[in-house]
């Protein structure tokens, strides 16, 4: 390759331009528009940018029939109350819910900085944390579906009022839920590749034949911190508008 | 051969391009996040309504994912190549959100006008 070639002499690369600048040359250009960015990274946020209108149109189906139905809405706050010592305490296991997300997302983060720097121990463990903590949102969901369905709710109907809260409701959390699951996978996947030592050894992919390196921690960590994202929108617009 | 040599040295440079921060940076944004989520919650545990609710609500909800998109997913490292193309799609969804809106309206207008279950 002319990789060495190209190692031996890098400084008379020009700078890039940054700033606007940067952004009509970087889009210009007849090579490729993302310039230090690897094509997983940037297959990850395509990705994820589509991901984000599937989520965006559930939000704005939801606001179009809550704010068209003549029935009142159901209210979250009591809805999704918990008894807990004999006292109704409003959108608790929700909050609980939130609490555990954002915390898988810190320990994502902390992988990809211990993946970096090659430390591949600390960063599968902190992995298999973050693996642990989406499996315990999901399982929390599931109290939550199994709660809310004893209660009587259905996608067609419910006791508190507007039918259409069912529906929107499983079909959001169902959704994000299975978000949650694929990438508590995903982490186990990835998570058992680090602790192999995969990225220090090169060893090849079983279905791709390549070797990967360690931006596949960063690259699971976009996928990742987007589930907290949008669970960020679910929680303001769903549970607490 | 000039141009495939320039080519491959720009690959080369940016190949190293990792993102490295310091952890203490990402415990700061855990301790807002779990400062911001709280205080979303407990503008329902206070029971505001209305106007003040609703912009709390957008006010916490826009801090935290600006913290997540900004600092856990690094964008606030990358080039603006790659910002734009993120970052300004998504809004355009507000357009659509206006247009449901006008739209949810008149469907409820008709649902009281035509079906009198005004209440």
């Amino acid at each position: 390759m002319s990789q060495s070639s190209a190692q031996a002499k890098p400084e008379i690369a020009l700078p890039r331009p940054t700033g606007l600048r940067g952004f009509a040359s970087d889009w210009a250009s007849d090579q490729r528009a993302f310039k230090n960015v690897s094509w997983g990274k940037a297959m990850m946020w395509i990705f994820l940018l589509s991901d984000t209108f599937i989520f965006g149109c559930f939000l704005v189906a939801y606001m179009t029939a809550r704010v068209s139905t003549a029935i009142a809405w159901p209210n979250p706050s009591t809805v999704f109350a918990l008894n807990i010592g004999g006292k109704e305490i409003p959108l608790i296991l929700i909050a609980i819910m939130t609490f555990v997300l954002i915390s898988s997302s810190g320990t994502m983060a902390m992988a990809v900085n211990y993946g970096y720097r090659r430390d591949r121990r600390k960063a599968a463990i902190l992995m298999l944390i973050t693996a642990l903590f989406g499996a315990i949102f999901v399982g929390m969901q599931a109290f939550e579906w199994t709660k809310l369905i004893t209660e009587g709710v259905r996608p067609w109907g419910n006791p508190w009022g507007a039918a259409q809260f069912g529906s929107t409701f499983f079909m959001i959390t169902g959704f994000h839920g299975t978000h949650v699951s694929i990438g508590v996978i995903f982490l186990i996947v990835i998570a058992r590749k680090v602790w192999r030592g995969d990225f220090d050894t090169e060893r090849r992919g079983f279905f791709t034949s390549r070797k990967g390196n360690y931006e596949i921690v960063e690259i699971m960590g976009l996928y990742w911190h987007f589930v907290d994202l949008v669970w960020v929108f679910i929680f303001a617009f769903f549970y607490l508008w | 051969m000039e141009q495939p040599v320039t080519h491959s040295q720009t690959q080369v440079l940016t190949h190293t391009d990792h993102q490295q921060h310091p952890i203490k940076l990402y415990l700061v944004v855990w301790g807002l996040l779990f400062f911001l989520s709280v205080c979303s919650y407990m503008v329902d545990y206070l029971g505001f309504q209305h106007y003040l609710r609703w912009g709390l609500i957008l006010l916490f909800m826009i801090l935290k994912a600006g913290l997540i998109v900004a600092i856990f997913m690094h964008m606030a490292w990358e080039r603006l190549a790659l910002v734009y193309a993120v970052i300004l799609p998504p809004i355009l969804v507000l357009v659509f959100v206006a247009l449901m809106t006008s739209e949810a309206h008149y469907t409820l207008f008709t649902r009281m006008t035509f079906f009198g279950i005004a209440q």
